[in-house]
């Protein structure tokens, strides 16, 4: 039974081995409903890692996962969706050369007609895409059978965010979406999070640039050599400054 | 009232120009246009030269070669699409048959068992392909070069080198549907012609308009977006290895029943003119777009320029220098209109 108390995500004493290297050490991490957690790190903290553990992309070597109370045993990305989170990758989350509507459905085809070859059913996924461009703002003059290597970058951000609000994911996680966008593109993306929360969906915001990141979050957790050093800082109350030296471990020094 | 009768022609003269341009460059956008326009200028010069190269009788013996590399052109479309490429589908061609017959006409089985016993050792073929480029990432085009010399070895050292007769297969049933002829007209038709188009259609509505073609072009356009997603990128892979190596055998068995004959040297360098007639069609080389309709065009340009340049007089020795330009100058014309799209939106 889930109430409103329950975190959204529990990881609990999270290990992770690739061979000898030891990425993740006994990590511990809460979300709860309607948040947006910024997860910040230098290059090798392990924030990949624990994303990729969270969406199902590697195993991890011990440990729980908590999804709304339920324990989860995620064997792979299909998974991690079937359980409610939605995984955006900065560059691997979808297929230029196929439509936005069939990008939006890739991997959860709607179907029409007898089992044989499943046949797509294109004008109901049209349609579906059509309205959802419409929701996220960039509907002007661009048809859902558009290929989506013909869109910007932020205009694929808000795709892949469009797709995860769709399935109606409890938990979107966001891996760098800031990454080579323009100024307008990057505040486009920042408004489809702040929507993703107020429509209920809590997000996990991953960003080098921490500005972004403190734009848009309710808390920060910062990793360091694999471990979490810091899982609760707010916007408010920190300073960039402050972020930084727990990022680079200068907190230590002082 | 004056005003939008004013307003009226310019919002037509405006809105007119924009229409047709739009209706051009949707055409130039398709990957079939290039070749769909080299057919045409093809039929039309060789036919200008000589008037023969129409005729009943010729139209009917190209269709007839054409098909048994179309066949294996068509399932290479799928595989290359989904980003990977088969290099031993010439030596299956010409493996295949040798199995069938030699299963055959050793007595052990009839026929029909034996033609599936055939296919079968393809299928395995395939997987084994599937199996080392997708367990082991290992690219294909190592994994079936070495298949390539695999199961040619094979063929060579099961025949002892000799053609295996195949003279038995005029009476069965199994050589009628696959070989058989008919005349519609004057033009004879060849059992394999009907089962190119047939497949032709069921390939091309795969590849467009079903989950799993999705699924293909997602494996080749953008491998991790794609498993990302829960596509199956491996399956689908091994699946197409598996079909790639059936339709050679499939070819090669019609083949070995037309020309009365199975020789475990058939098909030698087949792979790299069905590859050919792929990327002339439009497919692309690293995947994500493949087109079947491109795939039968570009089978019948290779197939056509064959018969055509002898035709016109021109030594069949040179074809191989008309495939080359051919290729260059469609890989010329597919990369400038692929630029000149991405430059348009």
């Amino acid at each position: 039974m889930s109430t409103d108390a329950t975190p959204l995500v529990e990881m609990r004493n999270i290990e992770k081995f690739y061979g000898r290297i030891h990425a993740l050490k006994n990590v511990n991490l809460t979300i709860r409903r309607g948040e947006i957690v910024g997860l910040l790190g230098d290059n090798g903290a392990g924030k990949s890692t624990l994303i990729k553990v969270l969406s199902g992309a590697v195993p991890y070597t011990s440990g729980q996962i908590f999804f709304d109370g339920r324990e989860l045993n995620l064997r792979s990305t299909n998974d991690a969706i079937d359980a409610g989170i939605e995984t955006i990758y900065q560059d691997s989350a979808l297929v230029p050369q196929l439509s936005i509507a069939r990008n939006l459905f890739l991997g959860r085809e709607l179907v029409k007609g007898p089992k044989v070859f499943d046949m797509l059913d294109n004008d109901r996924m049209n349609k579906v895409a059509a309205d959802l461009l419409k929701r996220v703002g960039i509907s002007k003059n661009i048809p859902p059978t558009t290929p989506i290597g013909s869109l910007s970058g932020g205009e694929r951000q808000a795709v892949a965010i469009a797709r995860a609000m769709y399935f109606d994911s409890d938990l979107i996680v966001l891996d760098e979406p800031t990454n080579n966008l323009g100024v307008a593109e990057t505040q486009g993306v920042l408004r489809f999070v702040r929507e993703a929360r107020d429509t209920g969906h809590s997000c996990i915001f991953i960003a080098h640039n921490i500005h972004h990141v403190f734009q848009v979050v309710d808390r920060m957790v910062v990793m360091r050599q694999g471990m979490v050093a810091a899982d609760d800082l707010s916007p408010k109350t920190s300073s960039i400054q402050d972020v930084e030296d727990i990022i680079t471990g200068e907190h230590l020094a002082a | 009232m004056t005003d939008q009768k004013t307003d009226a022609p310019s919002v037509v003269s405006s809105a007119a120009p924009p229409a047709s341009p739009g209706l051009v460059r949707l055409l130039i956008a398709k990957p079939e246009f290039g070749p769909l326009i080299l057919l045409v200028v093809m039929l039309v010069v060789f036919t200008s030269i000589n008037p023969a190269f129409l005729s009943l009788t010729n139209i009917s013996n190209a269709l007839t070669f054409t098909v048994e590399l179309g066949l294996i052109a068509l399932a290479m479309t799928l595989l290359m699409t989904a980003g990977e490429f088969d290099l031993s589908v010439g030596s299956v061609f010409g493996f295949a048959p040798v199995v069938m017959w030699t299963i055959f006409n050793t007595g052990a089985m009839p026929l029909f068992p034996a033609f599936l016993c055939a296919l079968l050792v393809a299928i395995f073929i395939g997987f084994v392909n599937g199996v080392f480029v997708t367990r082991l990432a290992i690219p294909s085009f190592l994994v079936t070069l070495g298949m390539l010399l695999v199961v040619r070895g094979s063929a060579l050292w099961l025949t002892s080198g000799f053609p295996q007769r195949t003279w038995d297969a005029g009476e069965q049933w199994l050589a009628a549907l696959l070989v058989g002829d008919f005349y519609i007209g004057g033009l004879r038709i060849y059992m394999s012609l009907i089962w190119f188009i047939l497949i032709a259609l069921i390939f091309h509505f795969l590849l467009t308009q079903s989950r799993f073609g999705n699924w293909i072009q997602a494996t080749g356009g953008n491998p991790s977006a794609a498993k990302n997603r829960g596509v199956p990128t491996k399956r689908v892979k091994m699946i197409l290895f598996m079909l790639c190596s059936a339709m050679a055998a499939f070819a090669g068995i019609i083949s070995s029943i037309r020309v009365s004959a199975a020789n475990p040297n058939s098909g030698m360098g087949y792979e790299l003119e069905v590859i050919a007639m792929v990327v002339i069609g439009g497919t692309v080389l690293t995947g994500g777009r493949g087109t079947i309709i491109g795939t039968v065009l570009g089978v019948l340009i290779l197939r056509l320029m064959r018969n055509g340049i002898v035709l016109i007089g021109v030594p069949g020795l040179a074809y191989n220098i008309f495939v080359g330009a051919i290729i260059l100058g469609m890989m010329a014309l597919h990369s400038a209109l692929e630029k000149r799209n991405n430059e348009g939106v």
